[in-house]
C-alpha cells in the first residue's frame, strides 16, 4: 500500500492546536541535553588513551561513571521523541542512516560495558581501556555522520526514503564525523578542568585548548562548506536583511571561543564547561536557523513529517508533568556528585 | 546472491532482544531483592543483610550495564530495520515507548547513579529510597514495554486511517486484552529467574562453607519466594493461555501441535510437526487432556492449524518444543522448590548433598525459561507483526537489502558474543570473589575509614 499523504488523523481531530511547534521544541531539547550531557562523557572517552597515567584515567571514568546512563537516556528520549511525533521522519532518517547508526550503537555498547567491565579487570584493564576510547570514538564519529547527513539531506520520494543505506559516504558527512571528535572532546576537557584537580587538571586545561582550535576549525569550515552545499541555506544566511538579524550568531560564537580561551588561561573551573556548552548552543541554533523547517533536509517540513494529533496529544501531556520532575531529579544527582572527584570514588 | 532481508532483519531483531531480555529477567527481581535486603538492614541493624546488599549490588551493576547498552540498541531497530512498522504503528507503539523512557529509564538512570556510587554520600533514607525509586522503574519499564508487546499480540482501541494505526482509546490501547495477564506472568518470571540465580549462588558458597551465614539466609528467602510464585505461575500460566486461546487460536494450535480443529484434543507431549503433510510424526499424546485444560471440559471444541490457510499460521515446531521448553522449565522449579521443603522439614536445607549440588546447575532454568516463553510467543505471533492487521513481511524497511542486514547482523554477533562473554566472566569473577567481610568499610561515615584507590574494586 502506498501512503501518499501525511497522516491527519480522523475528522474529529482537526482541532485548533498546532502540537507541531511544541514537539519540536521537545525534540529539540531532548537531542540538545543529549549532545551536551553524553557529549562531555564520550569526551571523556576520547581523551582516554592521553591521560597522564593509569590513576587519571581512574579518575577520568570515575567522573562520569554515576552520571552516564542518565545521560545516555537523553538519546532514547530523543529517538522516541521523532517516533511518535515526526514518525514520517523517523521511518525516513533511520534507513537512511543504517550503518552509522549500527556503528554508534555498536561503539555505545562497548563505551557502556566498560564502565562495569574496566574495574572488574585485572590483567585485561588495558583491553577495556581501549574498549572505552574506541566505542566513544566510533559513536562520537557516527553522530557526527548522523548530523553531516542531516545538513546534506535524504534523497525522498513521496515521503518514503528512496535511497540507499550508502547514501552517507560523502567528504562533507565525514568532515562533520572528525569535526564533531573535536567538539566532544572539547566537553570533555572543560568537564575535566571542572572536575578534577591537580596533574589531571592542568593536563585537561592543555587538551581543551587543542580541542577549542580543532572546534573553530571545523565551525569555520562547516560555516563555508554548508551554504556553498545549499544555495537556500547560503541565502538565508547572507540575503538582507537575514544578514543583519542572524549576525549576532557568528559573533557570540566568536565572542564564547575567545571566553573559553581566556578561561582556560586564567585559572578558572567552571567557566570552561559552560563557554563550551554555549559554544554547542550556538552551532544548534545555527543549525536549525539553517534547516528549519525541514525535518528531513531538504524535502519534508515537520508538519508534513508530523504523527497523528491524538498520539502527539497523549504523550505531550506526560512529557510537560515529567519532563521538569526528571530534570530535578536529575540536577539532584549531580548535586550528590558536586565537587571535584574524591580520591576513594568509585563502588562502594 | 540474495539474503531475504526479511528473514535475516526478524534473525537480528530476535537475536538483539533475546540477549537484552536476560538482563532484565534477572535484574528486575534482583533491584526488588536489594530493596528488601537494604530495608531488613535498616530495620534490624545487623550488617549480614548489609553484606549480602552490597555483594548483589556489585553484581546488579554489572548486569543493569549490559540491559542498559542491550537496551538502547532496540528503538533504534524500529527505525533501521522496520521503518514500515513504524510508519504504520507509531501512533499507537510510540507514546507508550515514550513513557517508558520518561518514567523508568531517566528514573532508574538517576537514582542508579546513588544506589551503586553514593552510600557514603548520601544519608542512609536517602540510598535506601533510591534502591526503592531504581526498583519501582524496572515495573514501571515492564508495564510500559508490555503494553506495547500486548497491543501487537492482541490490537484494541485503534481505526484504520490510510492504512496507519491511530488510537482512539489509549485506555483500550494500554489495556488490551492480553496485557494484564502477559504483564502478570513476565513479572512472576522474572522474579523466579532471580529467586534461583540467589539460590543457586547460595548453594553454590554452601558447599565450599563459604558465607555460610549469608547463604543460608539467601536460600531461606530465594526458596519462600519460589514457594509463593511457583505456584503462583502455573495459574497465571494457564490463565495467560487460556486468554490467548480466544485471541490467537492459531498461536494456540502451534503450541499444541493440533492440527485438526474437533473436539476432545489430545495434549500432544512429544512430536515432530510436519508442515507439508499437516499432521505430526512420532507424537505421544494422551487424549483428551488438551482440549480439558484448554476450555475445562473434556470434550470442548479446540481450534487446529488447519482452520487457517498456510499463510496464515505460525512456524509449529518452535513454538511447539519452546512451549514444552519453558513448562520443563517449570516443572524443574517445582521440584526442586518441594525438595527444599523436604530437606528442610528434615532440618537438612543448608547442608551438604544433592540437593545443594542440583541447586546450582538450576540457576538457568529461569534464563532459559523466559527465552523460551518470548519464542513462544512472538514466533507464535507470526505471520502477524499486528496479529490479524500487519504482517511481518510487510513491515520491514524497504530499501534494505539483504547484504545490508547480512552485515550489521554479524557485526551484532560478534560484538554481543564479545560483551556477553566477557560479562559472564566478570559476573562468575564477582561470585568467586564472594561476600564483602566485616571490615572498617561497613563503617557508614561521611568519610572513608582509608582511601581506596578511585573507581576500582580493590581486586582481592
Amino acid at each position: 500500500m502506498s501512503i501518499a499523504a501525511p497522516i491527519r488523523g480522523t475528522a474529529a481531530s482537526t482541532m485548533a492546536l498546532d502540537l507541531v511547534p511544541i514537539w519540536t521544541v521537545i525534540l529539540a531539547v531532548s537531542v540538545f541535553m543529549y549532545v551536551l550531557l553524553d557529549g562531555f562523557d564520550l569526551g571523556v572517552g576520547i581523551l582516554f588513551p592521553f591521560a597522564p597515567d593509569s590513576a587519571a584515567r581512574d579518575v577520568m571514568m570515575a567522573s562520569v561513571a554515576p552520571v552516564w546512563d542518565g545521560n545516555e537516556t537523553w538519546l532514547v528520549m530523543g529517538g522516541i521523541g521523532m517516533f511518535a511525533a515526526f514518525p514520517v521522519a523517523f521511518a525516513i532518517i533511520f534507513p537512511a542512516l543504517y550503518f552509522p547508526v549500527l556503528a554508534m550503537l555498536l561503539g555505545l555498547v562497548f563505551r557502556g560495558v566498560a564502565f562495569e567491565f574496566r574495574p572488574s579487570a585485572r590483567a585485561s584493564r588495558g583491553h577495556w581501556d581501549r574498549a572505552f576510547f574506541v566505542g566513544s570514538l566510533v559513536a562520537t564519529v557516527a553522530q557526527g555522520c548522523v548530523l553531516g547527513k542531516f545538513v546534506l539531506g535524504f534523497e525522498v520520494s513521496g515521503h518514503q526514503f528512496a535511497g540507499s543505506a550508502f547514501d552517507w559516504i560523502h567528504p562533507f558527512v565525514l568532515a562533520v564525523g572528525v569535526g564533531l571528535v573535536f567538539g566532544y572532546a572539547l566537553l570533555g576537557s572543560t568537564w575535566l578542568v571542572l572536575k578534577t584537580e591537580g596533574r589531571l587538571h592542568d593536563w585537561a586545561r592543555s587538551k581543551a585548548r587543542i580541542a577549542l582550535f580543532g572546534v573553530i576549525a571545523f565551525i569555520l569550515m562547516v560555516s563555508v562548506w554548508t551554504p556553498l552545499l545549499h544555495e537556500r541555506i547560503a541565502e538565508r544566511w547572507f540575503s538582507w536583511p537575514n544578514i543583519v538579524w542572524l549576525a549576532p550568531v557568528p559573533v557570540v560564537t566568536a565572542g564564547l571561543a575567545f571566553w573559553l580561551w581566556r578561561s582556560l588561561n586564567r585559572h578558572n573551573d567552571v567557566a570552561p564547561f559552560i563557554a563550551a556548552m554555549g559554544l554547542f548552543f550556538m552551532c544548534y541554533s545555527g543549525l536549525a536557523v539553517s534547516l528549519f523547517p525541514y525535518i528531513v533536509p531538504h524535502t519534508i517540513t515537520l508538519w508534513e513529517a508530523a504523527g497523528a494529533p491524538q498520539a502527539q496529544a497523549f504523550l505531550l501531556i506526560g512529557t510537560l508533568f515529567l519532563i521538569p520532575i526528571i530534570f530535578t531529579y536529575t540536577g539532584w544527582s549531580y548535586w550528590v556528585f558536586r565537587g571535584k572527584v574524591r580520591g576513594d570514588a568509585g563502588y562502594h | 546472491m540474495d539474503f531475504d532481508p526479511v528473514l535475516l532483519s526478524r534473525l537480528q531483531f530476535a537475536f538483539l532482544i533475546a540477549f537484552h531480555f536476560l538482563l532484565p529477567a534477572f535484574t528486575i527481581g534482583l533491584a526488588s531483592y536489594i530493596v528488601v535486603l537494604e530495608g531488613l538492614f535498616v530495620a534490624t541493624g545487623k550488617s549480614v543483610y548489609l553484606r549480602i546488599s552490597m555483594f548483589w549490588i556489585k553484581v546488579f551493576a554489572i548486569a543493569f550495564g549490559m540491559g542498559v547498552v542491550s537496551g538502547i540498541v532496540m528503538p533504534f531497530q524500529f527505525g533501521t530495520n522496520w521503518s514500515r512498522y513504524s510508519e504504520l504503528t507509531a501512533a499507537v507503539v510510540a507514546p507508550l515507548m515514550g513513557y517508558e523512557a520518561l518514567t523508568a529509564f531517566f528514573l532508574e538512570a538517576a537514582f542508579l547513579g546513588v544506589l551503586l556510587f553514593g552510600r557514603k554520600l548520601v544519608p542512609q533514607w536517602v540510598h535506601f529510597a533510591s534502591a526503592v525509586i531504581v526498583a519501582a522503574g524496572t515495573l514501571f519499564s515492564a508495564f510500559w514495554i508490555l503494553a506495547a508487546n500486548s497491543w501487537m499480540q492482541t490490537p484494541a482501541g485503534f481505526e484504520m486511517v490510510d492504512g496507519r494505526f491511530i488510537p482512539t482509546s489509549w485506555m483500550s490501547v494500554i489495556f488490551n486484552p492480553s496485557f494484564l495477564f502477559r504483564l502478570a506472568h513476565t513479572v512472576v518470571a522474572v522474579y523466579l529467574t532471580t529467586a534461583f540465580t540467589v539460590i543457586g549462588v547460595a548453594a553454590w558458597y554452601l558447599r565450599q562453607n563459604r558465607h555460610v551465614e549469608e547463604s543460608r539466609i539467601m536460600i531461606a528467602m530465594g526458596v519462600l519466594l519460589a514457594s509463593v510464585l511457583v505456584p503462583t505461575q502455573i495459574v497465571l500460566g494457564d490463565l495467560h493461555g487460556l486468554n490467548t486461546l480466544q485471541h490467537q487460536p492459531m498461536k494456540l494450535a502451534a503450541m499444541e501441535a493440533i492440527w485438526d480443529s474437533g473436539r476432545g484434543q489430545p495434549a500432544v507431549l512429544f512430536a515432530i510437526p510436519d508442515e507439508k503433510s499437516e499432521t505430526n510424526r512420532l507424537e505421544l499424546a494422551i487424549p483428551k487432556l488438551a482440549s480439558f485444560y484448554l476450555t475445562h471440559d473434556w470434550n470442548g471444541r479446540v481450534e487446529g492449524l488447519k482452520a487457517a490457510a498456510p499463510q496464515d499460521r505460525p512456524p509449529v515446531a518452535p513454538v511447539f518444543f519452546a512451549f514444552r521448553a519453558m513448562v520443563g522449565m517449570w516443572l524443574i522449579m517445582f521440584g526442586m522448590t518441594a525438595w527444599a521443603w523436604i530437606r528442610a522439614a528434615r532440618g537438612k536445607l543448608y547442608e551438604a548433598g544433592n540437593f545443594l549440588r542440583v541447586a546450582v546447575w538450576t540457576i538457568p532454568v529461569g534464563y532459559i525459561a523466559v527465552t523460551a516463553g518470548w519464542i513462544t510467543t512472538e514466533v507464535g505471533r507470526q505471520p502477524w507483526v499486528v496479529y490479524g492487521h500487519l504482517r511481518t513481511a510487510e513491515a520491514v524497511t524497504p530499501t534494505l537489502s539483504g547484504g545490508d542486514v547480512l552485515v550489521s547482523l554479524a557485526m551484532y554477533v560478534v560484538v554481543y558474543a564479545m560483551i556477553f562473554g566477557s560479562g559472564m566472566y566478570y559476573l562468575v569473577r564477582l561470585a568467586q570473589r564472594g561476600l564483602p567481610s566485616d571490615t572498617p568499610e561497613l563503617r557508614l561515615d561521611r568519610r572513608p575509614a582509608r582511601p581506596i584507590s578511585a573507581a576500582t574494586h580493590d581486586p582481592v
